[in-house]
């Protein structure tokens, strides 16, 4: 049994394809990369898969249940967490407040405990706490807890993006381009990080990329997209040496 | 300085309303980026309610010859006017805004403002022009401190809106629904992916606008009996102009603005003949604006969310 499954998902803008007959299998633990050259319709992808927007056609299954036409927040409390290309963090609050934040749906306490603080509500927050300190601890980010995320260097940024996603205890975490912007110190402590997660939770990954060396040495499976369809599918290697993927990416040889 | 002290109390007092009506646009304006311009029109229907309460209330004492302390008939009134006034806001937003979410800006604000006329024609066939006065229910006494005249219902006033308005601030602060609505005023289209529905927390932030607006109502009620269907345009624009004076978005902001409104009405009236106040006050709101655009607490930042 797949975790996810997409069978011919196509989905149009006005008169523009986006996306094409799009097919995806990821199975629990795996670490997967989707590439392609901007506007090929990656993000669109992940668009189409949270919620954001409905498919024109195709199925998509989250542990064999059905997930298309449940609302963005519905199909995040069905395990699919994620991250964005452009950070969109919630500026003037802090690290812990995001991680507290995402933990929305898991708690429990009325509105009578929010204001008299019962028990019930001391331990939610303690566990919550527990809980958020634990993924800052993951991600290395737990000395900053207390910091306006507005004031964070963009690395720091992309970590609390990424922690805030893991702490409504996803099932598949989706990545898109987690090293944008990052300098190459960064860039070597984002891919351990992605790593560790994928190792330490078991937690399926779902990653666009850009850089080539990210993707190669992280994923077990990439594929290729052009114009909204799938050109290859392969483990790095395979995708490498695949000639579309090379005419994709440096344009066609012409024989001179 | 005793005519100073009057002016201060009584620009105190409408400031309470003017705050307690503008926090309702700030708090949808800063989740939903619109302005609910049907919102004045709630405050004016949530007055009639507050109106209607207290008349089955006293009728109801009258006929079973119960006697409930006036301060506890009060407390009724705001408690079950507030209620169902949040429903009226409620009812707002599923109707008119939530299929308009996706739609130009001005498409909602055009509805919004065609929502207003429903209500005051809705009131006005209900119960004709005719202005309806709000029950005495708490008899007047005046304080004399120091020449200062203070009625206790000027007290009751501004004690019941800063209770009300550290409530809320207590609610933003202290509760995980406050933790999304202060998420949302920074960036809405993530907050569905930590599994909070966009339209649960559009509806209760309408419902806890009107809320407000409609203590707002009852309290207006209280010091100015005389309720007619037009009031809530010309207070809600006045607390329109105080929640963009506050700065959009911005709940403390628009609280402190509406305040501010009051008191410079107040002292324009003190210093000038009384026709020319809103000239006046409104020629030193376009010049605080022109200095600060975005209001006292609002920030400057593209309001045009992508994904």
């Amino acid at each position: 049994m797949s975790l996810l499954l997409i069978e011919k998902m196509t989905h149009f803008f006005g008169g523009l394809r986006a996306v094409h007959n799009y097919d995806l299998e990821i199975n629990t633990g795996q670490l997967r990369g989707l590439i392609g050259p901007n506007g090929a319709g990656k993000t669109t992808i992940f668009n189409l898969i949270t919620g954001i927007y409905k498919p024109a056609e195709g199925k998509i299954f989250l542990d064999d249940r059905s997930i298309v036409g449940l609302q963005p927040h519905q199909i995040a409390s069905e395990g699919i967490g994620r991250t964005f290309q452009n950070l969109r963090l919630w500026r003037h609050m802090t690290v812990l407040e995001h991680v507290k934040m995402a933990r929305y749906s898991k708690l429990t306490y009325g509105l009578i405990g929010a204001f008299f603080g019962t028990r019930k509500r001391r331990k939610e927050e303690a566990e919550n706490e527990e809980k958020a300190y634990h993924l800052l601890d993951m991600l290395g980010i737990r000395h900053l807890a207390d910091q306006i995320v507005t004031n964070l260097p963009y690395g720091a940024q992309r970590r609390v993006e990424m922690a805030r996603a893991l702490t409504i205890d996803p099932k598949i975490l989706f990545l898109d381009e987690p090293t944008a912007g990052m300098n190459p110190e960064e860039l070597i402590e984002m891919m351990e990080i992605i790593r560790q997660i994928n190792k330490e939770l078991g937690l399926a990954i779902f990653l666009i990329e850009h850089r080539m060396k990210v993707v190669m040495e992280l994923c077990e499976r990439i594929q290729a997209l052009v114009f909204g369809e799938v050109i290859a599918e392969g483990t790095p290697e395979e995708i490498q040496n695949n000639p579309g993927v090379i005419d994709a990416y440096l344009g066609k040889e012409t024989v001179g | 300085m005793k005519f100073f002290l009057q002016n201060v109390i009584n620009a105190v007092q409408w400031g309470s309303f003017y705050s307690l009506i503008a926090i309702g646009y700030s708090m949808v304006y800063s989740i939903l980026m619109l302005f609910n311009f049907a919102h004045g029109d709630i405050f004016m229907v949530g007055a009639y309610i507050g109106f209607g309460i207290t008349t089955l209330i006293i009728g109801i004492c009258a006929a079973s010859a119960i006697v409930l302390p006036n301060w506890l008939i009060l407390t009724l009134i705001i408690i079950i006017s507030m209620f169902l006034t949040s429903f009226v806001g409620m009812f707002v937003e599923r109707v008119a805004y939530r299929p308009l979410r996706a739609a130009p800006r001005a498409s909602a604000a055009i509805t919004g403002l065609m929502i207003g006329i429903v209500f005051e024609t809705v009131i006005l066939a209900m119960l004709g022009a005719k202005r309806v006065s709000f029950p005495a229910l708490i008899p007047a006494i005046t304080f004399n401190v120091g020449g200062v005249f203070i009625t206790n219902q000027k007290i009751i006033i501004v004690l019941v809106s800063l209770g009300l308005m550290f409530a809320l601030h207590q609610f933003i602060k202290r509760t995980k629904w406050g933790m999304a609505m202060r998420a949302m005023s920074f960036d809405f289209v993530v907050v569905p992916l930590m599994g909070v529905s966009i339209n649960t927390m559009a509806a209760l932030t309408f419902a806890i606008g009107s809320a407000l607006a409609s203590a707002a109502g009852i309290l207006y009620g209280i010091a100015y009996p005389v309720l007619d269907p037009y009031m809530g345009i010309k207070y809600g624009w006045m607390a329109f102009v105080a929640a963009i004076l506050g700065g959009r978005g911005s709940v403390m902001g628009a609280a402190l603005a509406g305040f501010l409104l009051g008191f410079i009405q107040i002292f324009v009236a003190m210093i000038f003949p009384s026709t020319l106040r809103d000239l006046i006050a409104f020629s030193i709101i376009i010049v605080i604006l022109t200095i600060r655009p975005h209001g006292f607490f609002g920030e400057a930042y593209s309001a045009r969310l992508r994904l």
